[in-house]
């Protein structure tokens, strides 16, 4: 396969069905090392399914993944293996809500990567740190506010190491003012140079952010470039139509 | 009313009465925690094997069902009879030899394993499949994720529902009698038969009320503690 080895994560021709529904369509993308790229679209379009095929948390019907030089689809892959170098996050957070922060960020480690309690401890501390919830080390979920359950849940996912993040909507369940801080953190990851694909109605900050943006419609990826090119001055009249709408709603 | 008081409370009678009804009921509370004991550990095992995945472990998973079903339709007594009565009678070795107290254990064991297990089952249900999906998408595994994330959330909710049915466990140690474990209930026969008196049946009526109410009391106060806590959530 010429070129699939550049990329750090490359998809060809990927197609997934729910029965008759065709969810995702023929979907080729590619994504360099420490690239962001953003998934834009409208509801519907098929962006958390995409991301949930990346870390096979959904089978692909058809077409290859390639992540890190290693093809995922084959069926010859080791599932759990792979989604501990791929960090997930979700809309929902998803904490456990009996464990306290430090434990929700300690389990996996712990019971994963074989770290020790201690190990995996000042770890979770040092991430805590860089989240600026070290004080909430010890607090349950419930305690917590959207955003800053939001921010541990990026946590527990950087706990594990990953050499690629996918995050879905992290802001969408939050009111208004706490979006920015989840932002901020995902800006400052992406300076650190992460690599992730990120699904977001948040149109500016992909514009920030973004190295490339993907326009998906009807699961398919309608138009993807720069995120200039693709807010200025978009080729695809779909895509123009969707932006002309988001504008509308106050969102850009 | 007068005969009635002295069939029923006679003073003299309490004072030889609860001594012996004592002794049999040592036997009911121990029958009530060695199968106690056991229904947490098989039920559990059964909820999970109900619980697996994939098209390979559906023989498991239908013994499991068939067992459950089987089990809660069965009135007691009739599981009671057949192992205190039937299983010795086959002469089949080491099944045939138990005591009649193990064959108590095992009746109570059956019926409420299965009872218990559908209460597990609901607990782990009831765990919302995002929790499995954000565990399983840190590289949990299939076991490390019911084991550290589904389990201990099942088993908080489940506890009310499960105090319940020991509590008719506790009542139902009393039907191991009809196999002849001499326990509180059959202890008041016999004090009966010896006293013409039915003080011995008060007594153990008050045995088994003393043993519940706290059980009863404690179940309460998890439920509300749990309402209280879901309605601080909602807010
Ligand atoms: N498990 C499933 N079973 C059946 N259909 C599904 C399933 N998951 C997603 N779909 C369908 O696939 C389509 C794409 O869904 P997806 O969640 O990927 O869209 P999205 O772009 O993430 O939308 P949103 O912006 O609302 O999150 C939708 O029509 C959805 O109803
Ligand atoms: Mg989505």
């Amino acid at each position: 396969m010429t070129g699939a080895e550049e990329h750090f994560v490359s998809l060809e021709g990927v197609t997934k069905r729910f029965d008759e529904l065709v969810v995702l369509q023929g979907i080729d993308l590619t994504v360099d090392l420490h690239q962001v790229v953003c998934l834009i679209g409208a509801s519907g379009s098929g962006k958390s399914t995409l991301l949930r095929c990346v870390n096979l948390l959904e089978v692909v019907d058809e077409g290859t993944i390639v992540v890190d030089g290693e093809t995922i689809t084959n069926g010859n892959v080791d599932t759990n293996a792979l989604r501990r170098k791929i960090g997930i996050v979700f809309q929902a957070f998803n904490l456990f809500p009996h464990m306290t922060v430090m434990q929700n960020i300690t389990l996996a480690p712990r019971k994963t990567r074989g770290l020790s309690k201690a190990e995996a401890k000042t770890q979770a501390r040092d991430l805590l740190a860089r989240i600026g919830l070290l004080e909430k080390a010890d607090e349950y979920p419930d305690r917590l506010s959207g955003g800053q359950q939001q921010r541990v849940a990026i946590a527990r996912a950087l706990a594990m190491s990953p050499t690629l993040m996918l995050l879905d909507e992290v802001t969408s369940a939050l009111d208004p003012q706490l979006v920015s801080e989840v932002l901020n953190l995902v800006r400052e990851l992406a300076t650190t140079g992460m690599t992730m694909i990120i699904a977001t109605h948040e149109m500016s900050f992909a514009r920030e952010v973004a190295d490339k943006v993907c326009f998906l419609d009807g699961g398919m990826i309608l138009e993807e470039g720069p995120p200039d090119q693709i807010f200025s001055s978009p080729a695809e009249e779909r895509t123009r139509e969707f932006l002309a709408r988001i504008i509308e709603a106050g969102r850009l | 009313m007068g005969k009635f008081l002295h069939a029923f409370f006679s003073p003299l009678g309490l004072r030889r009465a609860v001594p012996q009804i004592w002794d049999g009921f040592q036997t009911n509370i121990k029958l009530m925690v060695v199968a106690e004991l056991l229904v947490l550990i098989f039920a559990l095992l059964i909820a999970i094997v109900r619980g697996l995945p994939g098209r390979s472990t559906f023989p498991l998973r239908a013994l499991a069902i068939g067992y459950t079903d089987f089990f809660r339709g069965t009135p007691l007594i009739l599981v009671a009879y057949v192992w205190g009565f039937g299983i010795p009678a086959l002469h089949a070795g080491f099944i045939s030899n138990r005591s009649l107290f193990q064959y108590g254990i095992i009746s109570l064991t059956l019926v409420y394993t299965a009872y218990v297990t559908e209460v597990y089952r609901a607990g782990i249900e009831s765990v919302h499949p995002s929790q499995r999906m954000a565990a399983r998408s840190l590289g949990l595994t299939y076991a490390q994720t019911l084991r550290h994330v589904v389990l201990p959330q099942a088993i908080r909710r489940v506890v009310p529902p499960l105090l319940n049915d020991f509590i008719g466990l506790q009542k139902d140690t009393a039907i191991i009698t009809v196999i002849g474990v001499t326990e509180a209930l059959a202890q008041a026969g016999f004090y009966s038969n010896d006293f013409f008196l039915y003080t011995g049946y008060s007594v153990a009526a008050v045995f088994f009320v003393i043993l519940t109410i706290p059980f009863a009391r404690f179940t309460d106060r998890l439920i509300k503690e749990r309402e209280r806590r879901e309605r601080a959530q909602l807010v």
